[in-house]
């Protein structure tokens, strides 16, 4: 079912008129409101009357997550902070989360495209949304629950944990609509089977699955195990949060919400856009947002963009799954992890040398951390007790920070491979 | 008497020791005894080689981690009962605990040497007599 006729299944040459108005706009305000994108603008010789076609865009310079924390906390703002009706954060590398700021309008039309978004799988008022997205700062929670509510559905309020409670009110509810990430989904099937529950005879009939990387191979054993129609969810909190695009049924990739959100791919490393159908970096322009414009965000996420029309009548370009990251960071059982956060950990551990190497790879559905250490001669000795106590006190020193649990495995020196240049810290046995 | 023991750490792993074994072999050095303590992932060997000095260098300029601490060697009867009455009772008795040993057969008929490591050397070496 289609939410918004209008604007999702727009003549293309429509929603490109509608986008220019929309962008010369919003070029327009952070120009006067916002003295870090005024400068940007003026440091290229950009005005807001320089915004003359879409294909000025590209002379538009990048914003990027490292500005959004030299700006932290509002300094991106282009509205009062008193306008601002709602505060979401996502975390960052060293402390510094980056926070994002809502007017009462950037609510209403993040419900718009998040309604949009679980109509787009079939979800309508009858259906009861079990929502197990956390909620708080995290923009995945809230994003799915005034999305559904402005589609009338009936929404449980879940949250992430307490599984066995979870089962409980998916049968006593008869909820029928799934939202989580794609791996609590399949620990909340493991659990049912547990108890004898077969999820396929329940009502449950779909799920949106995102926040972390998941594979085509993934969703298939969760439709099997679940008995439910599993689609792709895109957002990142820089842009507004989930409902930045959306897998229809057809299963085609991702339809991105045009109209509110401009999407390019460039060539990472030139920064030069390119055409249709070719992989690169994600960036997006959001076209209406009033607290939080953004422009041209690179999102380091690698994909393309598919513009032909999509039998389920939008019109819309679509994404394809995210095939990678420009940078390093990991997104591990749903947290963000950098390997400098890792490395920072270890450096502080008496007799660790600073050659490591983050492994990363899903068993039994769950991400699994483990990292390779080589071992000093300073901490090495005949006894097993001194080498053990030093992979439990690595062990218990990256739980505390990281907040998720690691294996440790001690190495022969010089038994990590060393390459020219940046050293290669991470595999990411994951890859799509 | 106290003797010095090499410990090679190698991981578990198809091949690490033999490429000890090479290096040690290259260099022309013996091994007299030697025990392995093993773990999940990596294990520690340790040695008692007919010449230290040459076999830490030789193991550490092959990029090996190795190191070299004081341990005891017991010269004992090679009989039934020697272990424990020489070394085990003698130790349980003062109080000392025992992190690891191993032993080999003399050269000697009828004798056999006890290679042990306890926290405290000095005091082990009073509870055995030497």
């Amino acid at each position: 079912m289609i939410w918004d006729t209008v604007h999702e299944t727009m003549p293309r040459p429509e929603l490109e008129k509608l986008q220019l108005e929309r962008l010369q706009a919003k070029v327009r305000q952070v120009y006067q409101k916002v003295p870090f994108y005024r400068q940007a603008l003026q440091e290229k010789n950009l005005g807001p009357e320089s915004i003359r076609s879409l294909a000025d865009l590209a002379r538009i310079p990048f914003t990027s997550k490292q500005d959004f924390r030299d700006n932290y906390p509002f300094g991106l703002l282009a509205v009062p902070r008193e306008e601002v009706v709602r505060i979401h954060a996502s975390s960052g590398t060293t402390g510094k989360p980056v926070v994002v700021g809502y007017t009462r309008t950037d609510v209403e039309i993040w419900a718009e495209v998040m309604a949009r978004t679980l109509a787009m799988g079939g979800v309508t008022h009858d259906d009861v949304i079990q929502n197990c997205y956390g909620y708080g700062l995290f923009t995945g929670g809230l994003g799915i629950h005034y999305g559904a509510e402005r589609l009338g559905a009936t929404v449980i309020p879940a949250s992430v944990g307490n599984t066995k409670r979870q089962l409980m009110l998916m049968a006593d509810l008869n909820t029928t609509v799934l939202t989580c990430t794609p791996s609590y989904s399949l620990i909340i099937a493991e659990n049912a089977a547990e108890m004898g529950i077969d999820l396929r005879d329940t009502s449950l009939r779909v799920g949106f699955f995102g926040a972390e990387p998941w594979t085509y191979a993934m969703r298939e054993e969760i439709e099997q195990k679940l008995g439910i129609l599993a689609l792709d969810i895109y957002g990142l909190t820089e842009i507004i949060g989930p409902g930045v695009a959306q897998e229809c049924p057809h299963k085609q990739g991702m339809h991105i919400f045009e109209d509110h959100f401009l999407a390019e791919v460039i060539d990472p490393q030139t920064g030069e856009p390119l055409p249709y159908g070719e992989e690169g970096e994600l960036v997006f322009t959001t076209l209406t947002k009033e607290a939080l414009p953004v422009l041209r965000f690179r999102t380091r996420d690698i994909t393309s963009l598919n513009p032909d029309p999509c039998p389920c009548g939008r019109t819309t370009v679509r994404m394809q799954k995210v095939r990678g990251r420009t940078d390093d960071m990991l997104i591990i059982r749903g947290v963000n992890v950098f390997p400098s956060q890792i490395e920072t950990v270890l450096l502080q551990v008496e007799g660790v040398e600073p050659q490591y190497l983050i492994i990363v790879d899903r068993q039994h559905h769950l991400d699994d951390l483990e990292i390779w250490l080589e071992v000093s001669p300073e901490v090495f000795s005949d006894e097993m007790r001194g080498l053990e106590r030093l992979e439990q006190q690595v062990r218990r020193e990256l739980e505390s920070v990281l907040g998720i649990s690691a294996r440790v495995k001690l190495v022969e020196p010089r038994s990590i491979e060393r390459t020219e240049g940046k050293a290669k810290r991470v595999i990411d046995r994951r890859l799509m | 008497m106290r003797m010095k023991q090499v410990s090679v750490f190698i991981e578990n792993a198809p091949g690490r020791l033999a490429e000890m074994l090479r290096v040690l072999q290259q260099n022309d050095i013996n091994i007299r005894a030697l025990s392995v303590a093993d773990g999940t992932d990596f294990g520690i060997v340790r040695l008692i080689l007919s010449d230290v000095d040459k076999g830490i260098a030789a193991l550490r300029g092959a990029g090996l981690t190795a190191s070299a601490n004081d341990v005891l060697a017991a010269d004992i009867p090679d009989e039934p009962g020697g272990l424990l009455g020489s070394i085990v009772e003698p130790l349980g008795k003062s109080g000392i605990n025992l992190e690891y040993f191993y032993a080999f057969v003399d050269p000697t008929p009828g004798r056999a040497t006890v290679v042990l490591k306890v926290r405290d050397l000095e005091k082990a070496e009073k509870a055995l007599g030497m």
